[in-house]
């Protein structure tokens, strides 16, 4: 019987902590990874959403509800994290969106593909919707 | 005829991933068409956006309507992400079933809530 050959490397899953904080990722990397957190939760808020529309839609009074829980909070739940909350998933919705429309784009246009013009549309994509968001979360904290 | 079963069925070429994956693609086009119409009749309305004005833009038939089908195409839009992110990081069965089945619950629940709101308006 041969001698046994030396142990060789053993490559199992990647561990979330020592490795994944490791890896240096493109913007398109970014764009990509953020599509699915930012989709993630607008799932797990979904309940927050439909509260939203449903006291800010169904009649002044519930409307006047739907207004005070920004400024003055609801239950023991402040308003500033109502706010801070609704910033969330102001973000996620940004991302998602202008992430999906530069999905459809890269569907159909065989140059959107390419190495070059997907790192500028990612990048495009985390600073238009980071951008958004800012501005959007200055204007909901009332900065201006 | 092709083999669907067994060891030396063929797991390609019978439209299993194109057919979520092309209508995740749909479905996110109109979402972002009413995305669209919706900011318009925002951005375009006249003075304080106040309680009339918001419950006013849900108040024609068209938009109801349309709303509607944003509420359903949204409800499988999330339900295929949801599944593809299970499917990637979720490897023991009973566990990935588990959350599957919470996600149609949650989801079918959360259009259930929505469209109740929608048509009582």
């Amino acid at each position: 019987m041969p001698e046994l050959a030396k142990k060789r490397p053993e490559f199992r899953n990647i561990n979330a902590f020592t490795d994944l904080t490791t890896y240096r990722l493109p913007a398109a990397g970014w764009v990509s990874i953020l599509h699915r957190v930012s989709g993630a939760i607008m799932f797990v808020l979904m309940p927050f959403i439909i509260w939203m529309f449903d006291t800010s839609v169904s009649s002044e009074v519930s409307f006047s509800r739907f207004k005070a829980a920004f400024n003055s909070g609801i239950g023991f739940v402040p308003g500033w994290f109502i706010k801070l909350v609704a910033l969330a998933l102001i973000w996620a919705y940004l991302h998602h969106f202008i992430a999906g429309l530069r999905h459809l784009w890269m569907d159909v246009n065989h140059h959107a593909v390419e190495k070059k013009t997907g790192a500028t549309t990612a990048t495009a994509t985390l600073v238009l919707s980071i951008g958004l968001a800012v501005v959007l979360g200055a204007k909901l904290f009332g900065l201006y | 005829m092709s083999v669907n079963y067994g060891s030396k069925r063929i797991v390609v070429g019978a439209h299993y991933g194109l057919r979520d994956w092309i209508a995740q693609r749909a479905t996110a086009v109109l979402m972002a068409i009413f995305t669209v119409v919706l900011l318009a009749s925002l951005i375009f309305s006249k003075g304080p956006i106040g309680y009339d004005l918001w419950a006013g833009i849900f108040a024609a038939q068209w938009m109801k309507v349309l709303t509607m089908v944003v509420i359903i195409a949204l409800l499988y839009h999330v339900w295929i992400g949801m599944r593809d992110i299970w499917m990637d990081y979720v490897k023991p069965v009973i566990a990935r079933l588990v959350l599957q089945v919470f996600s149609i619950a949650w989801l079918v629940g959360c259009a259930g809530w929505a469209i109740q709101v929608l048509w009582r308006l």
